[in-house]
């Protein structure tokens, strides 16, 4: 950052290839994410003109062969599911890198860490395939039939464990030393110094990773298609199955046809939706109680 | 758009590599549709090509609607349906290569060992919730439904006449695998496969067991002598009456030549 502050006072040729080249890069970035939700908008066109929006949360059920396309339990299941793992993961994520980073003894850290990172690059459909023939079947002999809104919410926060620890890490790093020098000082104990100097200094990177992980939990398809049991219906306990929004879009694409298919884009339409109110009500946290 | 423009090039490139009336043939195929048909049929073609170096068969899955539509819009060459034809679809032929059936399975360790049609129906259709009820364990039964466009599902329901919003589902899946591999994991679930994905798990040590349907046990061969009543048969279907390529591909995959492929498989050869 600093050193190349001296360079921008003299601007080379070198320079101004640098700055188009990546206004160029910048401008492509752009311009792929508004020709997605312009294609997904042009998709679901038909489907909204011929169906209309109110229907899509109106209709009595999801039963597209039948002209049925009601959306809200998918979108209530993507959200319990979502609720409920990051409720859980968040906790579990900055507390291993607490653990990691100020307790453990660095021998022990740097294994652990490399664990943390093994677990987030397992593919998501192991995850999946491992929830199928062992999570499901213990949960089933709790309370058949174990496909349920349980298990996709342990699996979900299984996967987003790892992200949101490891940012938990990065930020903990990235906390000034002086900090810390100056909370030793003042005797503050190990627990003082992380939740009165630690903490309030690592908010923005611990807030970055929980949106980060909630965005791959609501992204999530093959692994809850597998273990949530894909049933269309609000959940009213964590024992009943139910489907997200993901799974409905992959489970049906394949063989959906007409507005079945247009329904489908709704689908991602919603979904799309749903992420822009998640980074938008994040923004404004982060406005309101990291800098202020 | 794309698609289209592709499908059209190599259609041209299929007839104008047919046109040339010699001995060797040449050219691309394009065949999509049915995800049950396209193993088979990529087998199928992959002997057609080492028989005749100079063609390319190429096999996109995509589900039987797909095949009827990329038939129909000449996207394709030959679409692959997993069902007879439908009344609004006799505008295609339809040309069979194979049979398939599907079946209702249990978990091995499942003291019932049949279940009549109206029994099968009253637990789709929630009326039948525990398996004491039809003389199994008193465990409550977890129902193992497909998911929407599927040909299994169609053919499934067009047998019991059922409507897919009266069936009360506790699972639902996408493939034949997950259904087998969901059955295998809970001891009280029930759900209907093919026939040949089944037995070739029950050859494989499954944990599962394949019902009898109206008193005819499930097997290849009670599918291949029609007596089996939950079949259906492979199609590869064409917009008009297949000529040069199409037709040699066709005939081929309707000989005697490729019923080791079609038994691999474990569906049932055609008996011509």
């Amino acid at each position: 950052m600093t050193s190349s502050k001296s360079n921008t006072l003299s601007r080379s040729r070198n320079d101004l290839v640098l700055v188009w080249s990546l206004r160029g890069c910048a401008a492509l970035v752009g311009a792929i994410v508004v020709l997605i939700v312009v294609f997904l908008v042009m998709e679901s066109l038909p489907a909204l003109q011929h169906i209309g929006l109110a229907r899509f949360f109106t209709d009595a059920s999801w039963h597209p062969a039948e002209g049925l396309y009601n959306l809200a339990p998918m979108l209530w299941g993507t959200l319990f599911a979502l609720a409920g793992s990051v409720l859980i993961a968040t906790p579990l994520g900055i507390l291993s890198a607490m653990f990691c980073h100020y307790y453990a003894p660095p021998r022990v850290a740097r294994y652990y860490r490399r664990l943390i990172e093994l677990l987030a690059g397992i593919p998501s459909v192991v995850y999946g395939f491992w929830g199928l023939v062992v999570l499901v079947p213990l949960i089933g002999s709790l309370h058949p039939p174990g496909t349920s809104l349980l298990a996709g919410i342990a699996i979900l926060t299984i996967m987003i464990l790892p992200t949101i620890a490891l940012m938990a890490d990065a930020s903990f790093a990235n906390v000034p030393p002086h900090y810390l020098r100056g909370a030793h000082a003042l005797g503050l104990s190990r627990w003082g110094m992380i939740r009165g100097v630690v903490f309030p200094a690592a908010k923005s990177g611990l807030l970055t990773g929980v949106i980060l992980a909630t965005g791959r939990a609501i992204g999530e398809t093959m692994a809850v298609l597998m273990v949530c049991g894909n049933v269309v219906q609000t959940p009213a306990n964590l024992f009943e199955p139910m489907r997200t929004l993901t799974a409905n879009i992959a489970l049906e694409m394949a063989y959906a046809l007409g507005d079945h298919r247009a329904a489908l884009f709704v689908s991602g339409l919603v979904l799309m939706a749903l992420i822009v109110v998640l980074v938008m009500a994040a923004e404004r946290v982060s406005q309101e109680h990291v800098y202020g | 758009m794309k698609r289209l423009w592709m499908g059209l090039l190599l259609t041209t490139l299929a007839l104008t590599a047919c046109s040339k009336s010699g001995e060797e043939v040449q050219g691309k195929l394009v065949l999509t549709g049915s995800s049950t048909v396209a193993p088979l049929a990529a087998e199928i073609g992959k002997r057609f090509e080492s028989l005749h170096p100079g063609v390319r068969v190429d096999v996109q899955s995509g589900g039987s609607s797909r095949g009827i539509t990329d038939a129909r819009q000449g996207l394709a060459d030959i679409g692959m349906v997993s069902r007879a034809l439908k009344a609004d679809e006799q505008d295609l032929q339809a040309f069979s290569i194979a049979q398939d059936g599907v079946t209702m399975i249990v978990h091995k360790n499942n003291p019932v060992s049949a279940l009549s049609d109206a029994q099968v129906i009253a637990i789709y259709t929630g009326k039948i919730t525990n398996w004491k009820e039809v003389g199994g364990n008193d465990a409550p039964i977890t129902v193992i439904n497909k998911a929407e466009g599927r040909s299994t599902l169609e053919l499934f329901l067009h047998y019991f006449k059922l409507e897919n919003k009266n069936v009360k589902a506790s699972v639902v899946i996408g493939e034949n695998e997950q259904g087998i591999k969901t059955v295998v994991g809970n001891p009280a679930a029930i759900a209907y496969v093919s026939i040949g994905t089944a037995e070739y798990g029950t050859t494989q040590g499954v944990s599962i067991k394949l019902l009898p349907i109206g008193g005819v046990a499930a097997s290849v061969e009670t599918v291949r002598n029609g007596s089996f009543p939950l079949s259906r048969s492979l199609n590869l279907v064409t917009k008009t009456t297949p000529q040069g390529l199409t037709k040699k591909f066709i005939d081929f995959a309707r000989a005697q030549d490729v019923h080791d492929i079609v038994k691999e498989q474990y569906f049932v050869p055609i008996t011509q």
